[in-house]
């Protein structure tokens, strides 16, 4: 059993298909993971990522800088104003955006808007297999 | 100085045959720019309604919690507007429409008392309310014609700064509505404080029909939270894409007359010309006519 997975931003749809699990985590819950039949449900995500295991068994990592989950028992839909599949990272850009981040919060450390970068940069990071210092 | 005219008005036409050949140009890239912004509005059109839904599913689910972005003032006295017009002219009516309600609003407010506060987006705008001496608190320029959501995240930004502090109480949104390819008209729209969930869902217009019974996480209260700011951000691309659309449709508008008057005047200056150029040959032809008159008569004399 398959069901339908989106991934929606403001500007276009960024993935469509079909997929048998999704995996996400939600801003207090953890972790998560959606199968077909999953009981309605709507949750905030973390900036995180955001896995899919395709119809066929494949794969697909993405990295959204938070946003939603919307899931009925035939679709999964993600709503974030940025996810990036993981292969498509750019490594330079995430490095710029962290020194910049972070040297916002040399100025202040309790800028919101410079924290939330710092950890979508790092997120990049991470994911992309480069250690944020290097 | 037989000739002399026709030569005038010779150069004149050239002139306007390169002017035409400028406004049909730009006439037909606004038209394909048209197009495309409309190709984009439409491709941020499912994400706006999938967070309607969300909403429509949370009203559904009685979440209504005491956010800052729903902070309803009695009487506000400091209201901003957002006025979203163009970077460039050559648009028609476009960015002077945007600027005049905005002004008229704000006009309105002010003699009531109130206070203001103004952020521009696009050059137009900031170059009126400069010259006019008002006092702008941020502009933005530079992708109007080409919106994208990180412009919309900055304004959004500056905007939650002003309202969240609680040096306005109220925005405005000024922008220009894209209805058809025909009509656009300038619209002062209430853009904060939000609406109650429960209107926003029945504005919206969502694709999904609210189903009761989604569980949330971690809470209705706190996917609401959440939301509004993706919300507030949502509309204002939405506002930002409208806008595009809009001033690319003036301007293939205003480009298309400009083209259609250049031909009348060509056509005009044409026939100035050939009737210039008919009366020095009639000239020449009774010169040379009066010439060979005056010699008849002089062999006659001779005779």
């Amino acid at each position: 059993m398959a069901f339908t997975i989106e991934f929606v931003s403001p500007e276009n749809i960024l993935y469509s298909g079909e997929g048998t699990m999704v995996t996400a985590r939600t801003r207090g819950g953890g972790d998560i993971a959606f199968l077909p039949g999953h009981e309605p449900f709507i949750g905030s995500l973390q900036t995180g990522e955001v896995k899919v295991t395709e119809t066929g068994g494949d794969m697909k990592s993405f990295a959204v800088r938070g946003g939603f989950v919307s899931v009925t028992g035939e679709k999964v839909t993600v709503l974030s104003d940025l996810a990036v599949p993981v292969g498509d990272i750019d490594v330079a850009a995430a490095r710029s955006d962290l020194a910049a981040a972070e040297s916002a919060l040399a100025a202040d450390e309790l800028d919101p808007f410079a924290t939330a970068d710092k950890k979508w940069a790092e997120l990049r990071l991470t994911m992309s297999g480069t250690t944020p210092d290097s | 100085m037989p000739g002399g005219a026709e030569r005038v008005l010779r150069r004149r036409i050239g002139s306007v045959k390169n002017t035409k050949k400028i406004t049909r140009a730009m006439e037909l890239i606004a038209a394909t720019r048209v197009a495309r912004a409309q190709q984009r509005a439409n491709a941020a059109r499912p994400y706006a309604e999938q967070l309607t839904g969300v909403i429509e599913n949370l009203a559904a689910g009685g979440a209504d919690v005491d956010h800052p972005l729903l902070r309803q003032v009695e009487n506000p006295q400091k209201v901003c507007w957002v006025v979203c017009a163009g970077d460039r002219g050559l648009a028609g009516p476009y960015n002077s429409a945007v600027i005049r309600s905005a002004e008229r609003e704000m006009m309105a407010h002010r003699s009531g008392g109130g206070d203001y506060k103004i952020i521009t987006v696009g050059r137009k705008p900031k170059d009126y309310f400069t010259f006019r001496g008002y006092d702008i608190d941020a502009s933005f320029m530079g992708f109007t014609d080409n919106p994208t959501y990180e412009n919309a995240r900055e304004i959004a930004r500056r905007v939650r700064e002003l309202f969240d502090s609680g040096e306005v109480d109220q925005v405005e949104l000024v922008y220009t509505e894209f209805v058809s390819l025909g009509t656009q008209q300038p619209v002062v729209r209430r853009f904060l404080p939000l609406e109650s969930t429960e209107v926003m869902a029945e504005q919206g217009g969502g694709d999904a029909a609210a189903i009761a019974g989604f569980s949330f996480e971690p809470s209705p209260e706190g996917v609401l939270e959440d939301l509004l700011p993706q919300y507030v951000e949502a509309r204002l691309f939405a506002a930002l894409l409208d806008a595009a659309a809009s001033e690319h449709a003036n301007r293939q508008r205003a480009m298309k007359a400009a083209t259609e008057n250049a031909e009348d005047l060509i056509t005009k200056l044409a026939r100035e010309m050939n009737r210039a150029r008919q009366a020095s040959i009639t000239t020449e032809i009774m010169e040379i006519v009066g010439g060979a008159a005056a010699l008849e008569e002089d062999d006659e004399v001779a005779a």
